[in-house]
């Protein structure tokens, strides 16, 4: 019992210095002005400057984009994945790169898309000659939609592997074709996975800033990049402060809308 | 001459190297009630598996109509089922899990829903359509898995187990309206369960299995009162099994007295066992009976009493009586020559029908 209690509250510690804490100052900084004194300035200037809702649009943009380039990926990967006679094993490889620090990868694939990089090296010797692959939005998205990757295989992997088999043996007795099966049954029954893989890529995914300029050459401005100008680069940290609500805002709305709803009735 | 629907071939089935079903052959006739019984692990669902299509077999042959459908598909077989753990799609409601075959082959709106409401009302669940299956109960749930596999007019039905986890009185008329429901529609019906009184009420012909062999086919009847060994005795309703020596044909010495029966074909003094339902026997006074026995207790069951006795040498015998005695008096047992059944030790199936047929043909 104590021992419990003890877990608990470090565990109610940890929340309050590095969660609720954080939230709170970037939400008191958020109504302070350059000049220092309280103000709704920041929230008016967001949703007047045009380039702030540019950024925010391309955030949306992007993050969905990828999200579905890793959702298109992931069904497939892990749909066969579950179907492999090994299938921990698999599981484990694909997760494997998750312990490589994000950093590292990105600057593995400077390597691979720089203009003497083994891509830009293969599209010379099937003859499409060499081209600039870094610093653009495709390759940008690649890098992410890659790195993201093993997250969205995880819980689409998890919701058809916990899939009753006896399910699918219904339905082709009921005569529907492998296809049918898929789109009638399989399809809805893991749509929870693909809800929560959804969550766990397109959140991250707004605020990924690292990428757009190591990959993507800064020609994308989301709003994660604009956070991280505020605070270095112009020292405006109510306006950072102020993105960063909405950036939390919009999270928290997306994981409402993707979250578990019960179901209607009719 | 009725036609034969499903036939099994020299079908095994092995999970890696285990043998699941040994060399299953039987032939199935159009229209009939069949149940395969037997205990928990047996291969029933396998069996039904191999019929549907979901797994496949390890060899033999196995034929719908004449046809072998070894290849073919689960959903192209125009067999339905309905599984033991009900397997009803959580995602859809009652209606539409009811539906689902019938969407499939893409029938009209209104033939949908007319036969929906006919297979709902079929299983006495009108006006349940709209109801998610998780606001069902168990009992709930197994009708609506009936009416799902039903509304598609199989030729070929298989029930597994779908009665289980019905209260008693539901199960008992659940029981009558299957099998009312399959002379009506003229249905092949392959129901497996292990519940031997279950078997014995709805099936045309039963299927003793155990350890992935059928011990004994036949009809209710000729199982109950001719059962091939011990286990199938002993699975079949509550028996007495007493060794015995068989002294000539229709006559067979145990519990140290010789009685007439109308069993034969064995070799003289040949060891023996007898069966004799507790049914077939009779509660008489003392000096009246065949055997005099002891009551040590008696159960009140509802329709009738559970009597243990024992006679003069300790055996234990178990009668099942309408009439009432007293624990502690003498009582004498009596029984018919026709009650005494003789199995004898290790013999095949084929050789028990074969010496029945020969010696009471004779
Ligand atoms: N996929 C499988 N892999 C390996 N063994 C299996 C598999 N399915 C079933 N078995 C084995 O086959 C045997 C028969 O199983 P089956 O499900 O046919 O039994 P059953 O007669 O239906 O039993 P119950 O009354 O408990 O439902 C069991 O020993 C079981 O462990
Ligand atoms: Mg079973």
């Amino acid at each position: 019992m104590k021992t419990r209690g003890l877990y608990f509250s470090s565990y109610v510690l940890w929340l309050i210095f590095f969660v609720l804490a954080p939230v709170a100052l970037i939400l008191y900084q958020s109504f302070i002005g350059i000049n220092g004194h309280f103000t709704i300035d920041n929230y008016e200037n967001f949703f007047k400057v045009s380039a702030y809702l540019q950024m925010t649009f391309n955030s949306v943009l992007y993050a969905a984009l990828i999200t579905l380039i890793t959702l298109l990926v992931s069904y497939p990967t892990a749909y066969f994945l579950t179907k492999t006679k090994y299938k921990q094993l698999w599981l484990m490889l694909v997760i494997l790169p998750t312990w490589i620090n994000i950093l590292l990868k990105a600057y593995a694939f400077i390597g691979i898309f720089s203009q003497s990089g083994p891509a830009n090296n293969f599209l010379e010797w099937i003859g499409l000659g060499s081209h600039q692959l870094l610093f653009t939005n495709a390759s940008f998205m690649l890098v992410a939609a890659y790195i993201q990757l093993p997250f969205m295989i995880l819980p689409i992997f998890n919701a058809i592997d916990d899939l009753d088999e006896s399910l699918i043996n219904v339905s082709h007795d009921l005569g529907a074709n492998g296809f049918q099966t898929f789109w009638n049954v399989t399809f809805p029954l893991t749509l929870n996975g693909i809800k929560s893989g959804v969550q766990v890529v397109f959140i991250p995914s707004l605020s990924l800033f690292m990428l757009t300029r190591l990959i993507g050459g800064n020609k994308v401005i989301t709003l994660g990049t604009a956070i991280e100008e505020n605070f270095l680069v112009t020292q405006d940290w109510g306006m950072g402060s102020t993105i960063g609500v909405i950036l939390i805002v919009t999270m928290i709305l997306i994981m409402f809308l993707t979250g578990e709803k019960k179901r209607r009735r009719r | 001459m009725v036609e034969s629907i499903i036939t099994f071939r020299n079908v095994t089935k092995k999970y890696k190297d285990t043998v699941i079903l040994e060399n299953i052959n039987f032939e199935l006739k159009k229209g009939r009630f069949y149940t395969l019984l037997g205990p928990s692990g047996c291969g029933k669902t396998t069996t039904l598996s191999l019929i549907a299509g979901f797994t496949d077999e390890s060899s033999g042959d196995i034929l719908m109509n004449g046809q072998k459908i070894n290849h073919i598909p689960a959903n192209k077989r125009k067999i339905n089922t309905v599984f033991q753990d009900y397997a009803l799609f959580p995602h859809l409601n009652v209606f539409d899990n009811i539906a689902f075959g019938l969407k499939i082959k893409k029938k009209s709106k209104n033939e949908i829903n007319e036969k929906v409401t006919e297979a709902l009302k079929m299983v006495r669940l009108p006006g349940f359509g709209d109801r998610e299956i998780s606001e069902m109960s168990g009992g709930q749930k197994q009708r609506v898995a009936i009416a799902r596999a039903l509304v598609n007019e199989p030729e070929v039905l298989l029930l597994d187990e779908p009665l289980s986890a019905l209260d008693m009185k539901l199960r008992k008329e659940m029981q009558y309206e299957l099998r009312e429901l399959q002379k009506r529609l003229g249905i092949t019906f392959i129901f497996v369960t292990h519940d031997q009184e279950e078997a014995l009420a709805m099936s045309d012909e039963i299927f003793v299995m155990n350890h992935g062999e059928i011990i004994q086919r036949g009809t209710p009847t000729a199982i109950y009162d001719e059962p091939l060994n011990k286990f199938v005795a002993d699975f079949i309703g509550e028996s007495n099994i007493i060794e015995g020596t068989m002294i000539a044909d229709g006559k067979v010495k145990f519990v140290g007295k010789t009685f007439e029966c109308v069993d034969g074909g064995m070799n003289a003094n040949e060891l023996i066992e007898v069966v004799l339902r507790p049914e077939d026997i009779e509660v008489t006074e003392s000096q009246k009976g065949k055997v005099v026995g002891t009551v040590i207790s008696q159960l009140f069951r509802g329709v009738h009493y559970e009597i243990v006795c024992t006679d003069i040498d300790g055996n234990e015998w178990k009668i099942r009586s309408t009439k009432k005695v007293e624990v502690g008096a003498s009582v004498g047992l009596n029984f018919e020559p026709e009650a005494i059944h003789i199995m004898r030790a290790n013999e095949s199936e084929a050789e028990f029908y074969q010496r029945l047929e020969k010696y009471q043909g004779s």
